[in-house]
This record gives structure tokens, sequence and C-alpha cells, in this order.
């Protein structure tokens, strides 16, 4: 993202920086706290000079070291605010705050600004871009716009999104990448951990926008978003929310917004020299739409708001550890015809104080884009008596409309039952489209590339021969729009599917669908989360644009803002779709005294018949059985002969019985040691069956 | 001692073929003494299986709500005077609008998008629900194998989404006011207030999880087919070209828009005076196949409108019943019964009063009945087909609908059990899967659960194997006494000519079943009564050639069987078993009416000659009652005689036209119970046809 040329640039800086000023200050107060705690103890005075001198020493000389290393090893931090008021009666208020680490030498490294938990990360995991993001509520392309570079940069999926490119050997990018999940997810508390699976990430390679064979994109769609994520998220500014810009974000009126996307992008700059390690970017942004209350009574008139009226706190003054604290306030679709005449140097004030619309605050400078105005202010001269409060008055009705991406783009699930379904992407030609300047002209016809980059999860097996395009609701074959096509299939249980393709479009389109059918898995009965009946998660395609690119364009000179560098740079234009929901199959959890039941009654059933097969021996069974009833009946007789003698008093013939007795006894005894003999045969053949049954 | 052993090993070797054994094991001691004893049983089992079924009221269940996230009533209701206001305007504009569709269609679009909504318009045809025999169980397919459709009859649904402001467009509820554009009606339109009035409260609501869709049903070619269509085009749109686009009356050029899977589905109706003090809500639930949607919809829905807003909640029921003079004798007995039980133990409550007893029979034969036809009650069924859970409500208000002053508070009321409903649904993580979905109900507020349900058809259905058993028995004695021939007495094999027969007769019911479809593609304009004419023609022809060339199919032909009616009897009764077993699974309450009807008449039926020829009062009787049940057991005349007893008395050819007309509608609702008809009950009745003119 920064080049190495940039970096030099900003090597070249103004000697006594605002921090070291602070760095001076706060070693005098040092002293002074020192001094007045040896008082209190009541040493011996010479003693205690003797002590203090050496301690202002020591601060001195560590001030002077770190003087003397500035020029080279700078860390800069620099906050930004940008606020938009957006056409549908909301504002958009964009955190920047960036953090620069320069190439130091990688052994003994120490930081002044620049997050350590960050630097070690880097440094352990070898990271060479990284992305994350957390997101709360869905960004509106139609009012919020689409084709600038605030939405293509920060218009984020539902959810949590990572994405990491490595400097390591291809063979340990996975670890490394498992590695890096858990320790964000211990650093965020979030449970980004869930992305180590190999089900649930993928290895784009050309779709989603950076060419790299390490780089490694995961999504966790179904991650709630809350302010135990912002917390660590903010302990990596030097300021925390205690001071400066981020003292604004107050959290019940930062996640009471309507879009809410938390984003850490780190990116490391290559020094160049020999021995230096490289550089470390961190730019972390947090972007929030709100609605201000509106008291006003008239419908159409857009509603005014201030700082104040919007988080329910005040800026009092920067964070003094910061290069730069500027706020910025983008103001689209004025009547720019009015203003562009209006001569910048006289009539100053038109811009800020017309008939329109009113600023609470003077602002420092105006930049003019093509066709929106950005008012800069400095919010240095605030302080505790006179917060910062900049706010934005309407008087007339006004209405303008944002930039849209060429194609908007929605997607969904077609077709019921649990059985099979298919994914619907529908493209639709937005407005704006004659007016983009982006196509491409290959052939002497004008087209437009969309790239499609597309995870599926295991459980939903793609059919990707099913892929049916209909471009102006005809269908076409796959060689006619179909440019380049990428497809991993997924593997049950062990790796997500992949899908990425670039469309060429005519210009001229008014809408084109993809279509592709798809069955569902059954998962295993542990696979499932605690919330089955919701439904599983298709995480969000991404649709990119890439031979179109968004960018501001200033008419004047920038001063050294990297929020508006960034803005300036040319960012690709692209859009996430919604998150789908796929209702699977699930079994009956609540049941499972009846499960249990069921099971073990077909595992007796089982078990017992199989036994009685193994067991019986029909023959010997009757015989038994056979003799038995002439013994019942023999003693019945015996009982009834018995009966009769005592009755006639004559003496009883003994019966010849004990002789069969033995030879049952004999015969039981024999039943019995084969009977567990082949209890232990069945016992074996079910261990080695359950043995080699799980054992694929 | 040893002539009476010899004896016995005589005996066993002739009862049982070459495997002596001594005593057989209990269980099929018990088998073979309810063959033996299977009148007895019979009868005992199916008069236990009647007053089974009229004992169910009495074991009805409270409702319960079952799914803990619902909380309904536990949140506030925010609903205000300015939304219920705004309702009152909606409802007030369209009645200056009546009549002009498509004025009428753009006010409800406009006041959508007013609200903030999304909206967009949908047209679709008319007809869609096209018989095809061999698509009977697939699921809703997309309209695009209609061929030229003309722009002079096409309805225009109108829909608005409210997207939730922090959700993640997973999922969504949707809520459904038909409404006829061309014809209006005032009560209607009320509908149409009350759902204004929820849907701006609603756009300004922050607790949103679920997008909310508002549809308004172009109802002029019915409530269901508008929906139909829409969940049509929702989840299986055609991405060619549609005819219907060029029919530009309304301007449809927004896309159709969706949002996630659908959770629930609510359908509101007004129509009608209330009748009662109160205003009434009657709930429907029954859609296709007698599927009923999770019982805590209906519960969530009851409690919330009984015990917070003070309607009447109603389900329908067979009003004839309430005053039918036996089953008021069976409450009497009940009664009697419950009390002298409470006197015995005071833990035993089982008695209900004869009034309650009246009414939960009557709402619970209707509950059957409409389970039963398998047709939808409601636009709700359509969104079943989808496994979307829906409820048809219909409010019918005390007051008439031009009053003013009441009608502010109606819509207040409506509007809240509503937004009452619909905050529980959003409250839902997952979707409904906690309470039944097999169950029947007694009032809004009772169920009887499908583990007690199904004890009756059990009880019912468990004398058919017994007698096919005994009867087996039976007839293989007599034919192996009557024939001497060894080479035709193979013993297990001897029911294969009767099996021969019953299976033609059922391959001929699957015909005839089949046979409407292609007699509606026979060209010109035929009235139904001319097409029920041809079809029993048709199947007459059908049965003669059956009977001819299979021979010993017709119970007239020349060769004398003797006794084989036992075996073919028996085989029948296996069939209309395994029939009905079948289609208990498919749908119970089918399964349990056609019991009542087909296993008196199987069990029953005799040859008829010989009673006659007997001459003997016993007989005689018998003969009477198999002619009886037989007669009745004919669809076409059940279905008269059901006619008569619900009043609408119906004589000669308009019966069949009627009785067309009825199937018609069946198999138009993919009604399972018309295959019922045609492949279990029509052969089976043709069985027992053939059995009572047996000449033996």
């Amino acid at each position: 993202m920064c080049k190495p040329d940039q970096y030099h640039s900003l090597y070249k800086h103004h000697f006594l920086s605002p921090e070291l000023r602070d760095l001076l200050r706060n070693a005098r107060s040092a002293v002074i706290q020192v001094s007045d705690r040896l008082r209190r103890f009541s040493l011996d005075p010479i003693m205690a000079r003797l002590v203090l001198s050496l301690i202002t020493l020591l601060i001195l000389q560590s001030v002077w070291v770190t003087i003397a290393f500035e020029s080279k090893h700078v860390e800069e931090f620099s906050e930004e605010l940008l606020l938009k008021p957006l056409p549908d009666r909301k504002v958009l208020a964009h955190f920047h705050f960036e953090n620069r680490a320069p190439p130091s030498n990688s052994h003994g490294r120490h930081h002044h600004l620049f997050p350590k938990a960050i630097s070690q990360l880097v440094q352990k995991f070898r990271v060479k871009e990284m992305e994350l993001s957390f997101t709360q509520g869905r960004w509106n392309h139609e009012h919020w716009g689409g084709f600038d570079p605030l939405s293509s940069m920060n218009a984020k999926p539902v959810g949590v999104e990572l994405w990491a490119e490595f400097d390591v050997p291809q063979s340990q990018v996975d670890t490394s990448w498992k590695n890096l999940t858990h320790a964000l997810s211990g650093l965020f508390c979030a449970s980004i951990n869930f992305l180590e699976s190999s089900t649930s990430y993928a290895a784009p390679t050309w779709g989603f926008g950076v060419n790299s064979d390490k780089l490694r994109y995961g999504s966790l769609p179904r991650e709630a978003v809350c302010t135990e994520n912002l917390t660590p998220w903010l302990k990596l500014l030097p300021c925390r929310d205690r001071d400066g810009i981020s003292a604004l974000m107050n959290r019940p009126s930062v996640y009471r917004g309507f879009y809410h996307s938390q984003r850490l992008h780190l990116s490391t700059v290559e020094s160049g020299e020999e021995g230096l390690g490289s550089g470390i970017m961190l730019e972390q942004t947090l972007t929030v739409v709100l609605q201000p209350d509106s008291i006003s009574g008239e419908a159409n008139i857009q509603p005014s708001w201030s700082l104040s009226s919007l988080f329910g706190r005040n800026i009092v003054g920067r964070c003094v550890l910061a290069k730069s604290s500027n706020v910025y306030l983008q103001l689209e679709g004025l009547p720019s015809h009015e203003l562009k005449n209006v001569d910048p140097e006289t009539e100053a004030d038109k811009f800020w104080k017309n008939a329109e619309f009113e600023l609470s605050l003077k602002p420092d400078r105006i930049l003019r884009e093509i066709n929106s105005f950005l008012y800069m202010f400095d919010i240095d001269k605030s302080s505790d008596r006179e917060p910062f409060d900049l706010g934005l008055t309407w008087k007339l009705p006004s209405k303008w409309s944002c930039q849209q991406a060429p194609l908007h783009s929605t997607r969904f699930l077609m077709g019921s039952g649990n059985e099979r379904g298919a994914i619907a992407i529908l493209l639709k030609a937005t407005e704006s489209q004659e007016k983009l300047s982006g196509e491409d002209l290959t052939n002497g016809r004008c087209t437009i590339k969309a790239n499609i980059f597309q995870i599926f999860p295991w459980y939903v097996k793609v059919y990707y021969h099913t892929l049916q395009i209909f471009v102006d609701q005809q269908q076409k074959p796959g060689s006619e729009v179909l440019k380049k096509i990428n497809v991993s299939p997924s593997t049950d249980k062990v790796s997500s599917g992949m899908m990425e393709m670039m469309l060429e479009l005519p210009c001229e389109v008014k809408s084109a669908a993809i279509s592709i059918e798809y069955d569902k898995g059954f998962l295993h009965i542990d696979e499932y989360p605690p919330d089955a009946n919701q439904g599983f998660d298709i995480p969000s395609a991404l649709i990119s644009f890439p031979n179109h690119h968004a960018s501001l364009d200033f008419k004047e000179e920038l001063s050294k803002s990297p929020l508006l560098s960034k803005f300036k740079e040319k960012s690709l234009v692209r859009s996430y779709t919604e998150v789908l929901l796929v209702p699977l199959t699930t079994p009956d959890f609540s049941m499972p005294y009846n499960v249990i039941t069921i099971t073990c009654t077909v595992f007796a059933l089982y078990f017992g018949s199989l036994l009685n097969v193994l067991r019986r021996r029909i023959g010997e069974e009757e015989r038994y059985l056979k003799s038995q009833a002439g013994k019942r009946t023999g003693k019945l007789k015996q009982l009834l002969s018995r009966l009769k003698a005592k009755i006639r008093g004559r003496p009883i013939e003994e019966a010849p019985s004990s002789s069969t007795e033995s030879q049952t006894e004999v015969q039981s005894s024999v039943f019995s040691s084969k009977l567990l003999f082949k209890i232990i045969l069945v016992a074996g053949a079910a261990a080695a069956w359950q043995y080699f049954s799980t054992d694929k | 001692m040893t002539t009476t052993e010899k004896r016995d090993e005589k005996e066993e070797v002739k009862t049982d073929d070459g495997s002596p054994k001594i005593k057989s094991r209990p269980i099929v001691q018990l088998g073979i003494f309810l063959i033996s004893h299977s009148p007895v049983f019979s009868v005992v089992f199916s008069a236990a299986g009647v007053l089974a079924l009229l004992l169910l009221p009495l074991l009805a269940k409270n409702t319960y709500i079952s799914e803990n996230a619902l909380m309904p009533g536990s949140a506030r209701s925010m609903l205000s005077n300015r939304d219920v206001s705004g309702g009152s305007k909606l409802v007030k504009d369209i009645k200056n609008h009546e009549g002009q569709g498509v004025e009428v269609q753009r006010l409800i679009g406009q006041h959508m998008s007013e609200m903030g909504a999304e909206i967009y318009y949908q047209k679709f045809h008319p007809e869609g629900n096209q018989f095809h025999p061999l698509r009977f169980f697939s699921g809703p397919d997309s309209d695009t194998l209609m061929g030229n459709v003309s722009c002079a009859s096409y309805g225009v649904n109108v829909a608005g989404i409210i997207r939730a402001p922090r959700g993640d467009g997973k999922e969504s509820i949707v809520l459904v006011t038909p409404y006829d554009f061309i014809n209006g009606g005032d009560y209607e339109a009320l509908s149409l207030g009350i759902a204004s009035s929820l849907f701006s409260l609603l756009a300004r609501v922050t607790w949103l999880s679920k997008d909310i869709i508002w549809l308004v049903a172009d109802s002029r070619y019915g409530d269901y087919r508008p929906v139909a269509a829409w969940l049509s085009e929702y989840h299986t749109p055609s991405f060619k070209v549609s005819d219907l686009l060029k029919c530009d009356e309304i301007n449809t050029s927004g896309s159709f828009r969706r949002a996630g899977t659908m959770a629930a589905a609510l359908v509101l109706k007004v129509d009608g005076r209330s009748e009662r003090f109160e205003d009434t809500l009657s709930i429907y639930a029954e859609a296709s196949n007698g599927q009923m949607p999770n019982l805590d919809l209906i519960n969530v829905v009851n409690y919330l409108a009984v015990h917070r807003q003070g309607f009447y909640v109603k389900v329908e029921k067979v009003v004839s019943l309430l005053s039918s003079s036996w089953l008021k004798i069976f409450g009497e007995i009940f009664e009697a019964v419950g009390k002298v039980a409470h006197t015995l133990n005071p833990n035993w409550n089982f008695g209900i009063p004869v009034a309650d007893y009246l009414e939960a029979s009557a709402t619970l034969a209707s509950s059957l009945y409409s389970q039963a036809l398998g047709i939808p009650t409601g636009p709700h069924g359509a969104f079943r087909d989808y496994q979307v859970d829906a409820i048809t409500l219909k409010v019918s208000p005390r007051f008439p609908p031009d009053s003013k002053a009441r009608q502010h508070d109606f819509f207040l009321r409506g509007a809240q059990l509503l937004e009452g409903t619909i905050r529980s649904v959003n409250n839902l993580l997952e979707k409904f899967h906690q309470s039944f979905f097999l169950y029947l109900l007694t009032s809004s507020s009772k169920f009887i659960s499908v583990g007690v349900y199904m004890i009756a058809f059990a009880l019912l259905v468990a004398p058919l194997p017994m007698v096919a058993a005994s009867l087996y028995i039976d007839g293989c004695n007599v034919l192996t006494k009557s024939t001497s021939n060894p080479a035709e007495n193979l013993k297990s094999w001897k029911w294969l000519g009767a099996a021969k027969q019953v299976f033609a007769l059922h391959l001929m019911g699957f015909i005839v079943s089949l046979l409407p479809y292609f007699i509606c593609q026979v060209p010109g304009q035929h009235s139904p009564t001319n097409r029920s004419i041809m079809w029993v023609t048709t199947s007459a022809s059908l049965l003669l050639i059956t009977f001819v060339t299979i021979p010993g199919c017709s119970p007239f032909s020349s060769r004398l069987h003797g006794t084989k009616w036992a075996v073919l009897k028996s085989v029948t009764i296996s069939a209309a078993f395994i029939g009905l077993c079948l289609m208990s699974i498919i749908n119970f309450a089918t399964a349990e009416i056609g019991a009542l009807l087909l296993v008196p008449m199987c069990l029953m039926v005799r040859p008829i000659k010989p009673d006659l020829r007997s001459r003997r009062m016993k007989s005689m009787l018998r003969a009477l009652c198999s002619m009886v049940l037989v007669t009745t057991g004919f669809p076409v005349m059940f279905f008269a005689i059901s006619r008569g007893l619900t009043g609408k008395g119906l004589v000669g050819l308009s019966l069949g036209g009627e009785f067309w007309t009825w199937l018609e509608s069946l198999w138009a609702w993919k009604s399972a119970t018309y295959l019922y008809i045609g492949m279990v009950h029509l052969p089976c009745w043709l069985l027992c046809l053939c059995i009572l003119f047996n000449p033996s």
C-alpha cells in the first residue's frame, strides 16, 4: 500500500516534533514528582539532591538518545475524522488512525507509539499484509455510495473478515495463518480462531484483487460485534479513547448506528537497506453511519447535527502524540456550479455559510473535488473550555445521490426443501453506469469486467457444471461471457470450495444473472453448532470491478494527510453481497431420550438375535426341551401317583430319573464353556468391525 | 404314558410342517390367540378406535409457548397514534380512489416508500395451478412453463421491504394483506390500514433483527394465487424474458427485491362484521396436505389476542355438529363419567361440560376435515410449500366499516397484535422448531398432539392384519380340503391368484386417477357434468376390460372358486392396511377418515348370495350391513352423503358435476387425498364389491 519513496519523504520532517516536546515536558514533570517524593520522605537533603541530579541526568540522556535517533526512526501517528452527510438523512463518520513504524533493526526493537502487540504479530508470523474487519449492519450501496474510496475500502461483509498475506515459504503459509488466527482471536476477544479450520478459509488466486499465492482469506458471518472488540482495538491507539478524536467514541452512540465497521489494516514496508527490517504501517479505521435526531418539522430538509448531538461527546483537544489531527467534512452534491464560480480567496465565507447550509465553525481549509467539497478543520485550537463541536445546519431542502458502482449486486437462494437449491447472483446496471469511464475497450467493444469471488462451505455441495449465465434475460454460453474461471471444489469435512470468475459484460448491459445449483450436505451430529436450527451461513461473495478504480481527485495540492492521500490513491471498486442463510436438515436435538431409547432397542434387537442365532442349536434344544417336557409330565405323573399312593397307602416306585439329570448337567456345563467362547468371538468380531469401520 | 406321548408327537407334526415344537413362544401364542379370536377382537378394536376418536376432545391439552425466546407480550407496544392515523389516512385515500386499480397500487406503493421502505411491483398470471399427474409431490416450480400470455388479465402485487437497521439481512418476516384493487371492499381496506399502521411503526424501530416484507396481494384472482405467484418469483425466479414486462400499465421497472430466508408469515384479512360483542379473530392454519405451521406461532397469536388485545379468538368449526343430538348424548355420558371419577378421586379431572365437549368436537371435526381435504384454508398455504410457517388471521370488527370513531381503536389493537407477534418472531434466533407440527386443534388454546390422536387410528386399523391372517388360514384350509390336485396345493402360493386380482384393480385405480388429466386435455368446452360422465364411462369400460382380460378377476366369472373369496378378502384387507398406513404418514387426517370408511367395509363384507339363500335373520342382517357399508363406501356416494349432511342436497347428474369439480379442486391443489381416493379407496371398494357379489 505504502511505497518506499513515500516513506523516505516522511523522514524529512521538522526536527522537534510534538511528541518530543511532550517527552521533554514529561521528563520535567517526572523530575519534579521525584523531588517531591524525596522531600516527603525527608531524606538527607544532600543525598536527595544527588539522587535528583542523577535522575535528571538519566532522563535527559534518554531524551537525547531518542532525539538523536528520531531523524532516522520516526514513529508517526495521525488521527483523522471524516464526516459526511448521506442522502438518506444519515451521517457517516469515518475515523482514521494511522500508525507508522519505520524500518529498524529487528533485534532489540523498541517502540514509542507503535503497539508492541502488532509488531510482535508481524515479526512472529511474518505477515506481509493483513486486514481484519468487524462489521455490524449492511452497507447501503444505493444510498451511501459504491464508487468512492470510502465505500470500496470500508463497506465490509457482516461479521468478521480476515485476510492476510505472508512472507514465508509456501509450505508454511497455512500454519502461519492458523497461528495468526489464534493470536488475533486473543488480541481482539473474538472467535477468529474458528478460521483456523481448513473448512473455513480459502486461498484466492486472483479473484480477490490481490494476486498472491500466499494469501489466505476467511470470514465469519455470524460473529457478533460489540464493545469487547472495540476496546482492544482502541488499546492499540496511543491515546486510546481518552484524548483526541477517539474520545468521541461513546459506545452507546457508536453501536446505535445503522452500520458499524471497525477495520485494522497493516502492511509491512521493505526498507531496502541491508540489516534493517521492514517498517510497519498500521491503519485503523472505524466507519459508523448514524442517524441524527431530527427535531425539525419539515420532512424534506436534511437533519441538522453537530458532533455532540451525534456522539454525545465533544473533542476537547488533540491527542498530543499525534502528528496531525484533523477533522474533515465532505459535502457531496452541492450546487457546485454556484460555488465553483466563487472565488476562494475573497468570498471564502460563502463556502461554509450560505443560503443552503451553515457550518458552526470556520474551516481551516477548503478542498475541491470533482463532485464534492472537503472542509478541513484543525482541532488543535480546541480545549476543555472551548470544545471542538462541529455542526451542520441545513436551511434548504437538498437532494443528491451518491456515485454508484457500475453494477449493483444481490445474491439470493433459490429453491425450497432440505435437499437441494441454487445460489443466484444478480447484477443490475445502476444509473451512473453510463458516466463511468472505466470501461475497457477491447476489440472495439466496450466491456465491463466483473470479478466474482465466492467461498462455499463444504456442506453446500456446488455443482459447477450447472453454472448458468443470463445476460439481459438471455442465457449465454460460458465461453461468451466468462473470461476466466478458477474453481477449487470442496472436500467433505476437509476444505471449503472456492470459485473465482471474471465476467466480461457489454457496457450497455442491463442485468446479468448467474445461478449455480447445489446439494445440501449432512453434517455429523457433533458438527452442528449450538443453534443449528437457525441454518448455516454462506459467506458474502465479493464482486470487484478490475477496470474501475475509485479515487478522489483534488484540485488543490494536498497537505500530508494520510487519510486524503489514501483517498487519492486509486482503489479497486468492490462490493460485498449479502450473507445467505441455508436451512439444513437438523436432527431433533431436544429428544436425546428418544434417541437413546431407539438406539438401545435397535442394539438389543440386533445383538440379541445375533447371539440367538450363534448360540442356539435347534436339534439339541429340541431334545432338551423334549426331555424337559417328558420330565415335567413324569413329575406330574409322579405327583399324582404319590397322591394315589398316599391315598391308597402304598409305597412309591422310584422313577429312573437321576441319570438324565446328570446328563443335562454335563450338557449345561459344556454349553456354558461353549457359550463363553462364542460370546468372546462375537465381541471380538464386533470390536474388529468397529475398529475397521471407524478408521477409514 | 407312552401312547399319549406318541399322540402328542403326531399332533405336532400335523400342526406345524416338519418342525416339532412343544410349546411356542408367548408372542407367537398371543398372535395365534388374536388370530383365532379375530372377530371378537376386530369388533372390540374398531369400537375402541371410534370411541378413542370421540374421546379426543377430552384428551386435549392446553397450549403453551414452548420456545422460550418468543417471550410474547413481554415488551410494551411502541405503536403511537401517529402511526395509526397514517393508516387511517391511507384507508381514506384508497376509498377515494376505489376501483381505479393502478391508482390504488401506486398510492400504496407511494405510501410505503414514504415510510422508508424499498418497494416494487410484481406482475403475475392469474392461472398458475396447472395439474400434472406426475408432479404430485415435487416441490413448487417456477411459472416458466406458461406459453403465450396475454396482457388482458394479470395481477400486480405491491411489496415493500423494511431493512432491519442493524440486522444482517439473512432472515425476514412477511406480512400479507390481500386486497382487490378493482372491486375494493370496505372491510378489506381496513386490513391495509392495520398493516400500514404497523409498517410505519416498524420503519422507525431499532429492535428489528429481521427484515419485514409487506405484500399487498392483488386478490382479484383469489387470495391464494397472488401470494403463490409472489413466492414462486421469490424462490424460483426465471431469468429469462417475461412477456408480462411488456404489458406496461404500471411502471414495474424496479427489480424484484428479496430479503433472505423467511422466518414466518402472517396473512391478515378483515372480513365481515363480528356477530359477537367483541372483535373476532379467526385463525386459519391448515396448509396443503394437512401440513400445519408450528404450534408456537398459533400460540403466540392466541396469547396476544386473548390476553393483550381482548379479541375473541376462534378456530373454524363444523357448525352442524353443535346441535347434533348423538354427540350431545356422548358428551353427557363423558361428563357423567368424569363426575363419577372426580368423586372417586379428586385428582381425576378429565370430565368437561357438554357444551365444551360439543364445541371441541365441532372444532376437531373441522380441523380433521380441512387437514383431510388437503386444500389450504387460506393464502398461508402457499408459504408452507416453502417450509415457511404461516397462518391467516381473519379479523371481524364489531362496527360497520364506515364508523370512523371505532376505526382508530380497531387499527390500534390490530396493529398491536401484529406488532407483538412480529416482535416475538423477531426474537427468535432459530427457526420455529420447538413446538409441535403434527397436531389437531380443538379450540384456539387446546390441541391434541400426534401421540394421542394416533391411538384412535392405530386401534381402528389394528384388526385388519388380524382378520387378514385369520381369513388366510381359513381360506387355505378350505382350499386344501377342496382341491385334490397336489400341484395346485402349493400352500405358500395360494394368495397369488388373489393378489393378481388386487394388483390389477389397484393398477386400474391408478389409471383411473390419471384419467382426469387426459379428459382435461380433450379439446372443446365441456361442463363438469359432461366431463364426469366421460370419466365414468372410460373408467367403467376400463373396469370391464380388466375383468375380461384378467381371468378370475370378475365377480361374475364362470370359474367357480368355492371359498376363494376368503383369500381374496384377506389380500384386500392387507392392501387396505398397507394403503392406510402409508397414507397416515402422508396425511394423517385423510387416513383417519378413510379408515373410518374402509375398515368396517373391509371387515364386514361377505358374499351376499349364501347369506340371502340361508334366509336366516342373522345372515340377512349381515348381508344388509355389508350392502349398506359398501354403498356408503363408494366415493361418490360418500361425497353425496356428506353434502347432504352439511345441508347441500344434490340429486342426479348435477351430483356428478359437483363431484368432478370437487375432485378437480383436489388435484389442482396437489392434495394427496386425491391419490388416496384413486389408488387406495377406489380399488378396495371395487374389491369389496367383487367379494360381495362373489358367486359362492
